[in-house]
């Protein structure tokens, strides 16, 4: 097989807290502990989890905007932290971002033709009839006609918006998008838009999709494979079908069991979590799991089980298996 | 036997401009809640749920007026009633739980202070009793070790926990019914499903009715016994949970159905076209024949009336839906 698109490894962020001007640091907050994942050409790869899990940390990783503490970032064969001047400005151009709120990721001051011709005249040297023809073109891919380029953004819904972000993200021909967290703040009718216009974006431009998000549903949805984070680490990852159909980590399992029935009548194995997500600040020794985990052996808290690949493309971070 | 919360053509309009812009948030919704018994109330932002929730105790806006309609508790019509009036009954017969629970809470005010209250005011506890009383709604909240968390003040619990405190404190009073208007908005999933949990364990515990607002078609069909689906200020159907999840008749109840990505299944999915229209601002006849593909030349013009589904719900639509949901 190819080289994947993007390739992750061993990927940390440690941030300090606390601690004053002089004082020493008083504790470090471990927001990404060595996660590894791959994304190939015109895939997308799910990555969910609860809240402080790590999710946004690691799409700002891959964004180039934050730097990693350790591991490595390689984009189309080359590692990310080496990039420099023009390099790195031609990273940023492939891989772009669509947020969770399009109220303020759009400027309320600029025009929708300026916002999506922005980063066109950014990073390419086209005649301003050009930008236009490119935006007019971009606006049709998302389902607008192209005279909306001259309105501004409160002049759209939160589903319009959102589509705008989207065809910001596509204007400077990306490879790779990052979606975080694109439909939570949709109303519930306007959502399978977003998530069809994506699938059918991707079946045109052959663009990869990072999706961040903490719906299983939605994700397991868009996405080929799906990565489940918990305390910055990766626990189990596998093709979306089968993570759905065959969760392994107790982790995962207590997510599906918890994700909300689509019918009264739909059966669920009743996994009620006690506690509450631990603070990454003072994650437990041994499997960051453990203390919440109703399969919980003498062991798993002493040594942290490593990410093992049990079938072909399904690896879980585990005791039990 | 009589309802417990009976709400009978309810029209709370907000009045702008000087009269000049009317926004009919709540316009002729009826319902009823029986006794211990979980209602939902489903839509989408703007569709009028929460002022419905919110002319029942009356926390309106002050621009809102109750046009028209009844409000009966127990019999007793709450509309006519003067604030002062509706003090005593909020907490004490109806309470709420709001979706954000640090605006719930005072910050400035430990949680005892804040679970106490209502015990105080409406259950007359003083000193030791109340104490007790705080120390039993906290365990029942399953906040652990209850005695020295009470001390504590809001910011130095969790969202799950600030949550539940909030549940404490909905209790606290001894109410008969619980509006919790999307209470689990903003928790995280396993925590919004101890959530749940908690408060189906509350309600057999004191056999306390719930309205439960939200627009998430899951939490409904876990949690409720009757739903009503609200779209642009009225109920457009509203049946028995199985009922609508097996056989939705309204075609916007249908099409909410199918726009939902179902777990493990990789079906393409059917949104609705069109977005919420504005409620300042509404289309002649059905509210919701531009986005509606069974839309016939009747639907455009004339308001579709409220009809009985042989005493299993209503619908107001001119061609309800006859096909059986396809199941998920």
């Amino acid at each position: 097989m190819a080289k994947p698109l993007l390739e992750v490894r061993d990927l940390q962020k440690h941030f300090a807290i606390g601690g004053s001007f002089f004082g020493r640091r008083r504790a470090l907050v471990k927001a990404v502990d060595g996660i590894s994942f791959t994304i190939n050409a015109g895939e997308t790869l799910g990555l969910v989890g609860e809240s402080g899990c790590g999710k946004t940390t690691t799409s700002k990783l891959v964004l180039a905007a934050e730097a990693p503490t350790g591991g490595t970032i390689e984009f189309e064969g080359r590692a990310v932290a080496a990039l420099r001047g023009a390099e790195l400005q031609d990273y940023r151009r492939k891989v772009q971002v669509v947020f969770q709120d399009p109220y303020s990721s759009l400027s309320p001051r600029m025009r929708v033709g300026e916002i999506i011709g922005e980063p066109i005249k950014a990073h390419e040297r086209l005649s301003s009839a050009d930008v236009r023809a490119r935006v007019a073109q971009l606006l049709e891919l998302v389902g607008f006609r192209p005279d909306v380029a001259r309105l501004f953004p409160h002049e759209f819904s939160g589903g319009q918006r959102q589509r705008l972000a989207i065809a910001r993200a596509l204007s400077t021909s990306a490879r790779l998008v990052v979606l975080d967290e694109p439909v939570s703040a949709l109303d519930v009718s306007i959502r399978a838009h977003i998530i069809s216009l994506l699938e059918e974006i991707q079946q045109r431009l052959a663009v990869s999709y990072l999706f961040i998000a903490h719906d299983l549903a939605a994700v397991a949805h868009l996405s080929q494979r799906t990565a489940v984070m918990y305390l910055g680490k990766i626990v189990e990852v596998a093709e979306s079908l089968e993570l759905c159909a065959k969760p392994l980590h107790p982790y995962t399992k207590a997510l599906f069991a918890a994700s909300l029935p689509s019918h009264p009548d739909e059966l669920r194995e009743e996994i009620v979590l006690t506690g509450e997500v631990p603070s990454a600040v003072d994650p437990p020794r041994g499997c960051h799991f453990h203390p919440r985990c109703p399969f919980v052996m003498p062991r798993c808290a002493e040594h942290e089980p490593p990410l093992v690949e049990l079938a072909a493309g399904h690896s879980v971070a585990c005791h039990l298996y | 036997m009589a309802p417990l919360l009976d709400v009978r053509d309810l029209r709370t309009y907000y009045v702008g401009f000087g009269g000049t812009r009317v926004v009919k948030a709540v316009d002729g919704v009826s319902f009823s809640v029986d006794a211990g018994e979980t209602f939902g109330l489903v839509g989408e932002s703007g569709c009028g749920k929460t002022t419905t929730c919110h002319s029942i105790v009356r926390l309106l806006a002050p621009s809102a007026r109750i046009v028209s309609g009844a409000i009966e508790l127990e019999g007793e019509d709450l509309v006519p009633k003067s604030q002062a009036e509706m003090r005593r009954i909020r907490g004490r017969r109806i309470a709420t739980i709001l979706q954000d629970p640090m605006a719930s809470l005072d910050p400035l005010f430990s949680i005892y202070d804040q679970v106490a209250e209502p015990a105080y005011y409406h259950q007359s506890l003083r000193g030791q009793a109340l104490r007790q009383r705080v120390r039993q709604l906290l365990s029942a909240v399953r906040i652990p070790s209850p005695e020295l968390r009470m001390k504590d003040y809001p910011h130095q619990m969790s969202g799950g926990m600030r949550q539940r405190i909030v549940g404490a404190i909905s209790q606290a009073g001894g109410p008969r019914i619980i509006i919790a208007d999307e209470p689990t908005t903003n928790l995280d999933v396993t925590i919004q499903l101890q959530y749940l949990n908690l408060l189906k364990d509350l309600q057999r515990a004191t056999g306390v009715a719930l309205i439960f607002v939200t627009h998430n078609l899951g939490i409904v069909a876990k949690m409720c016994d009757r739903v009503a689906v609200m779209y642009a200020g009225k109920i457009v159907e509203m049946q028995s949970v199985r009922g609508l999840f097996y056989r939705p008749r309204h075609p916007y109840t249908k099409a909410l159905l199918d726009s939902i990505p179902k777990l493990g299944v990789k079906e393409p999915l059917c949104g609705i076209p069109g977005q919420p229209p504005d409620l300042s601002d509404l289309p002649t006849g059905c509210s919701f024949h531009p986005r509606c593909g069974r839309a016939m030349d009747r639907c455009r013009v004339e308001e579709p009336r409220q009809d009985d589904l042989d005493g299993a719900g209503t619908v107001r639509c001119w061609s309800p839906v006859e096909e059986l949901a396809a199941r998920g």
